[in-house]
């Protein structure tokens, strides 16, 4: 079914009867060309994209609960293409330019908002670094804006710019970020995906891998065995959990970050403003909440809920950053499981198990990396090669020495 | 979350930095043959189990001794807290006996 504005007036003049359900609910066959395993954002690109764009036929995508239920439904809803390194900042803008055209290609609206992120910048240091990230960015197609202090008065007056302990100095604008509606790209996927023949099976939890030798002949699930000429896992948070079933261990550590929203607003914050001088991150969504995030909690976790220290010190950064905050009331705060990789860059490759693919590692980054990542998996899973903007994403750049560390930080997954 | 220190007793887990995964303790042997893969999978590579974890924290906040904490990942619940220096101790000794 097309969505139309002509639709929608003839549904709403008989009563709103004729709309369907979005996707089926089929029951698992028996054996697929291709399995995906996770339907949150990303498994749901890769089956779309492989039906449409790579002519894969019999797909299915196995969910341990509903759709969109993981971290695509939890996210802060942040796109951006504005990373420094190589191995990353074509991906990026791949992504970004996919964002672009999205809603047109799934006739599905995502509310692909491109209302900005500015990075604010408090020392010279973080201006020069700003400056170095900006130019790589407009180097890989990108685009970017040094601004000054003035530049970000002008755009955002209420930010504390009379007694902060640290005085912005500036700001790194990237216009053609902003926020998507998070929960509607997985169901847009869906919808794209189901129309095209993929099977979107949701309750059936995967418990183990049929491999044979080392070859990967299918998955034991709660629904049954199903076989599969290829299986990607696309599990996000679980990663560690799921790739262990395979005798895998991972360059990866599951940690929890937490994430609110305040009661909704008059419209305010424009844009997306990032602190850089504490972990505070803020945007208001269309329907006025601000919403806002900080840092991990920083211990390993599987709870999809944090602790109370961590909602302290985001309120804390937010409050140095925005005095204004501190009159509107909290309304929810959440938490959601990151596959925090060991250089905060995320993996889209092959293992050494033949017809087992593997993509996670995607730290709090993986919401905007949605269509890219569901594209160059589903390259990847059609062709065995990387797509051209992902050759970097390799399970065992540990080992060569090809890590993709933006931060610096080396090996400790809590720091990126 | 409560960690209950040996020598001090209940603290705040805000009063320490977390490490991660306790079998950072056991660094692998660099003149042994193979220590390069030993070493890439000493420093890059986590069992990152959902349940029972073994992890390092440290008390920075406080004396400044590292803990390895036995904690639940999955309900943050602490199920064991041993002085680092006392399980480094021990496990040699373990060792050597076996
Ligand atoms: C609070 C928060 C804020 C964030 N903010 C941003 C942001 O602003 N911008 C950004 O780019 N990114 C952000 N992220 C990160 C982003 O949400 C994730 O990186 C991304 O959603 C992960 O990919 P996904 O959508 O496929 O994951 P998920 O939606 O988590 O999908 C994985 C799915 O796998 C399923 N699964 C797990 N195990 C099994 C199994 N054994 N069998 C079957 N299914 C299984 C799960 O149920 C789940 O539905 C944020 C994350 C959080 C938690």
């Amino acid at each position: 079914m097309r969505y139309s504005a002509l639709r929608l007036i003839k549904e709403s003049l008989t009563g709103h009867k004729g709309w369907q359900p979005q996707w089926r609910d089929p029951a698992p066959q028996a054996a697929y060309d291709y399995v995906i395993i996770g339907g949150g954002g990303h498994g749901l690109a890769t089956a779309y994209y492989l039906a449409r764009q790579f002519g894969g036929q019999r797909i299915a995508v196995l969910e341990k609960g509903w759709i969109g239920g993981g971290n695509v439904g939890r996210n802060t809803t942040i796109i951006r293409s504005n990373y420094m390194l190589d191995g990353n900042e074509p991906f990026y803008e791949f992504s970004m330019k996919l964002w672009e055209g999205l809603e047109q290609e799934l006739n599905y609206n995502a509310m692909v908002s491109q209302r900005g992120i500015l990075n604010l910048v408090h020392t010279d240091a973080q201006r020069d670094a700003a400056r170095r990230r900006g130019n790589a960015m407009i180097l890989n197609g990108s685009d970017a804006e040094l601004l000054d202090t003035g530049g970000v008065r002008a755009m955002y007056p209420f930010l504390n710019f009379k007694d902060a302990r640290f005085p912005i100095k500036g700001g790194l604008l990237h216009r053609r970020g902003g926020t998507v509606r998070h929960d509607a790209v997985a169901w847009g996927y869906a919808r794209g995906a189901d129309m095209r023949g993929v099977d979107i099976i949701q309750n059936c939890e995967v418990t183990g891998f049929h491999i044979e030798g080392s070859t990967c002949l299918g998955v034991e699930t709660t629904r049954g065995f199903i076989g599969a000429k290829k299986v990607g896992v696309s599990v996000a948070g679980s990663s560690s959990r799921v790739m262990a079933m395979a005798g895998m261990r991972l360059p990866i550590e599951s940690h929890v970050l937490q994430a609110f929203v305040s009661e909704g607003l008059k419209p305010f914050i424009p844009g997306v403003i990032t602190y850089g001088a504490g972990h505070f991150y803020c945007s208001q969504s269309d329907k006025g909440g601000l919403v806002f995030g900080g840092d991990l909690d920083m211990y390993n976790s599987y709870a999809q809920r944090g602790n109370l220290p961590v909602v302290e010190d985001v309120v804390e950064s937010g409050m140095s950053l925005i005095p204004a905050l501190g009159r509107a009331r909290l309304l929810r705060g959440w938490g959601g499981i990151m596959d925090m990789s060991m250089d905060g860059s995320p993996f889209i490759d092959k293992t050494h198990i033949e017809g087992l693919y593997f993509n996670g590692g995607w730290c709090y980054g993986g919401f905007k990396a949605t269509p890219a990542a569901g594209y160059c998996f589903a390259h990847l899973l059609k062709t065995d090669r990387p797509h051209e903007t992902a050759t970097a994403y390799r399970l065992d750049r540990f080992l060569t020495g090809h890590m993709i560390d933006e931060k610096g930080q080396g090996a400790q997954p809590n720091l990126h | 979350m409560i960690i209950n220190h040996p020598l001090l007793g209940p603290r705040d887990a805000q009063e320490f930095t977390y490490l991660g995964d306790a079998s950072l303790m056991n660094r692998p042997d660099w003149q042994a043959e193979g220590a390069a893969k030993a070493f890439h999978d000493y420093l890059y590579l986590r069992d990152n189990p959902a349940g029972e974890h073994r992890e390092l924290w440290f008390h920075e906040q406080g004396d400044r001794s590292w803990l390895v904490v036995t904690r639940n990942t999955v309900t943050h619940e602490i199920l064991r807290v041993e002085l680092a220096r006392d399980v480094a101790l021990a496990e040699p000794a373990l060792e050597a006996a076996q």
